[in-house]
């Protein structure tokens, strides 16, 4: 041990010491992400699934929609990943993912839209809002958001897309109202959305 | 240093919250809920543990001036493979938790324990010194939470079958059932008033047992160590 004493006060064991723990710890996180990869990716997948599972009616599709995807451009210049329904080999609807801002960040929304543009359902995914307010766009604390379901451009009308304290057809909740606006701005984009790109989504491969 | 003095230390006399003042980001930022508390804590330990562990396993051939970046990469590269493992193999228990793991990194507290205690100790001293410095940090935080939870919210524990498994489901209590809620109670405000409330319990508690036990009553030194 008193070698090891004398040798660390050596000014060269600082920078050698020094770099053998980082070359250990960076060869432990090569070999981390290496054994973790492909069951993370594997995870998320189930998750995809599982989320994709929720904003359509059990039995909708035949297909695995993990494989049947397109990229569209949307409004803002970024492409946007729909996954695509199919009975018999005939589009019936999509999924895909829109967001908004909310009142502390982004809040993403999935939502399913069957082949005539009518909502099959709508999950927010991912929020930052108000523990205890605006967190009841998170079907696990309300039932707010099964609001949509089966809502379209057309009922109710579009100046009707709107929560009831601006004149619309859809509740919001007791002390905030950003929340529930962004995520109505949020799903009635995704529905323009889906009307312009019609064609596209339907026919296009 | 005999064992039953490291389990005191660490669940009271000196502990990471109530004494020591340490880990205040992930304290003030995840007490909203009993069940928040109580996984961040359980997540913190385990690496506690196992970096107190590996620290005074090495000690001996860390040199003084260059300690500090080595705990740090350790502490860190523990942290990411523990968010890794949960993330690839308890996925759902990750949802729950992932938010937090990275957080643990910026609990200075395993960087406190790792200077101040497993950088002098053996190893069995240092990880004992980890279970029980954590599990005190994991019971103030849950002890912080619950309050903010009852008055926030009116419930105990809610969403622990998410943590724990649905055989806990149990523990999830309404207290006061239609209850309005206390806003303030879980925003961050509150973290601190309730941490301020326990403190100063605690300080009456110990002033309390000192003057009934006839002796001078002595805070607590406490290692401040300086940082958030």
């Amino acid at each position: 041990m008193s070698t090891l004493a004398l040798w660390r006060e050596k000014l060269g064991y600082q920078p050698l010491s020094l770099g053998i723990i980082a070359m250990i710890t960076s060869a432990a996180l090569a070999f981390g992400n290496h054994a973790t990869h492909g069951d993370i990716l594997k995870a998320e997948e189930r998750d995809l699934q599982a989320s994709l599972a929720q904003v359509l009616p059990e039995g909708f599709a035949d297909n695995d929609l993990l494989k049947d995807t397109m990229k569209i451009n949307g409004a803002d210049g970024k492409p946007v990943t729909l996954y695509r329904a199919r009975k018999a080999g005939a589009v019936t609807g999509t999924v895909f993912q829109v967001s908004s801002r909310g009142y502390a960040g982004e809040i993403v929304v999935l939502i399913g839209i069957d082949h005539e543009g009518k909502m099959l359902g709508a999950r927010v995914i991912k929020h930052q809002e108000t523990p205890g307010l605006g967190d009841k766009i998170d079907v696990a604390k309300s039932k707010w958001v099964l609001d949509f379901d089966g809502k379209s451009l057309e009922s109710p009308p579009a100046e009707k897309w709107a929560v009831k304290k601006d004149g619309g057809a859809f509740d919001q909740f007791a002390g905030a109202t950003i929340t529930p606006r962004a995520v109505m701005k949020a799903v009635k984009g995704g529905l323009e959305f889906f009307a312009a790109h019609k064609q596209e989504i339907l026919e296009g491969s | 240093m005999n064992y039953r003095q490291i389990m005191k230390d660490g669940l009271w006399t000196q502990n990471v919250v109530l004494a020591q003042l340490l880990g205040m980001c992930p304290t003030m930022a995840v007490t909203t809920s009993g069940t928040n508390g109580l996984g961040m804590g359980l997540a913190t330990t385990v690496v506690l543990v196992a970096s107190n562990a590996i620290v005074a396993a090495i000690r001996d051939f860390v040199s003084h001036q260059v300690r500090i970046p080595v705990f740090i990469g350790l502490i860190a590269t523990m942290v990411t493979l523990v968010d890794m493992s949960l993330n690839a193999w308890f996925h759902d228990l990750y949802k729950v938790l992932g938010l937090y793991i990275a957080l643990i990194v910026a609990n200075c507290a395993v960087l406190g324990r790792a200077e101040a205690f497993a950088a002098r100790q053996p190893v069995v001293a240092s990880a004992l010194d980890g279970l029980w410095m954590g599990l005190g940090f994991t019971g103030a935080l849950t002890a912080i939470g619950l309050v903010r939870e009852l008055i926030g919210a009116g419930t105990l524990f809610s969403q622990a079958h998410l943590l724990l498994g649905p055989k806990f489901a149990f523990m999830e209590i309404t207290v006061i059932p239609n209850y309005g809620g206390v806003l303030m109670m879980i925003l961050p405000p509150a973290g601190f008033l309730v941490l301020g409330l326990l403190l100063a319990t605690k300080r009456l508690y110990e002033r309390h047992a000192a003057r009934s036990a006839d002796v001078v009553a002595q805070p607590a030194a406490a290692q401040t160590i300086g940082c958030h």
